[in-house]
């Protein structure tokens, strides 16, 4: 059981990481856990729970979580005047 | 008497005109460019791309490639100095460079588009990404 559990959540992380990057999503999912998941209507782990321990082999891809760089809209709007003034101040580079 | 007027009025409008034509051939930022730089910015090769660096539209000779990198290279320079000033990352003082170098392209330049294509500067605004400060 012990087996069949881990593999269930094993496979709820890398759903979770193929569908919903964001950190919060992570966080949330991991703390919702074996009830969580079931509540969520997943399939999956009631039917590794039926069946005992069954290997769950890693996907060919390696999973890519997007990072995006967040980039805050204050911030560039700050940075225009300098910006402005880089050109005015370098105009060979631009 | 009507003939010197109509010549005054020819005269004023060919100034017009010359002086809106100077304005279109030279954006301030034309000025201090190295000319194979200035040429294939205006022939397509080159363009400008949303991170703040300059990207090739096709493959370059050994020659462009090489000036392009070194325009790069100075820019990231002027980049990291001003980042630094400012208290942000390389990244994102580059970026808010890209939106104001891309709404300051000229028309028939190449660009980035928000999703990632080259596209050539027409006459109307250049499309920048959502996050770009209104270019002012």
């Amino acid at each position: 059981m012990n087996c069949a559990k881990w593999k269930a959540r094993l496979t709820l992380g890398i759903r979770d990481a193929n569908t919903a990057p964001t950190m919060d999503k992570g966080v949330g999912m991991a703390h919702g856990g074996w009830f969580g998941a079931v509540g969520a209507g997943t399939v999956a782990p009631l039917f590794l729970a039926a069946t005992g321990c069954v290997n769950v082999n890693a996907p060919a891809e390696p999973i890519v979580i997007e990072l995006n760089v967040n980039i805050k809209q204050e911030v560039l709007y700050r940075l225009v005047d300098s910006a402005n003034e880089n050109i005015e101040e370098n105009p060979e580079i631009f | 008497m009507t003939s010197t007027r109509q010549i005054v009025r020819k005269t004023a409008a060919a100034l017009l005109a010359a002086g809106a034509l100077a304005v279109v051939a030279a954006p301030a930022a034309a000025q201090g460019r190295d000319p194979a730089y200035a040429a294939a910015r205006a022939n397509g090769t080159i363009g400008e791309k949303m991170d703040g660096y300059l990207g090739f539209v096709g493959s370059p000779s050994p020659t462009l490639k090489q000036l392009v990198d070194d325009l790069n290279i100075r820019r990231k320079a002027s980049y990291a100095d001003r980042a630094r000033s400012q208290g942000v990352t390389i990244e994102e003082f580059a970026f808010t460079q890209g939106c104001l170098l891309i709404s300051r392209t000229v028309a028939g330049e190449k660009y980035q588009a928000p999703d990632g294509s080259w596209q050539t500067r027409g006459a109307g605004p250049a499309r920048v990404d959502p996050r770009c400060p209104s270019a002012g």
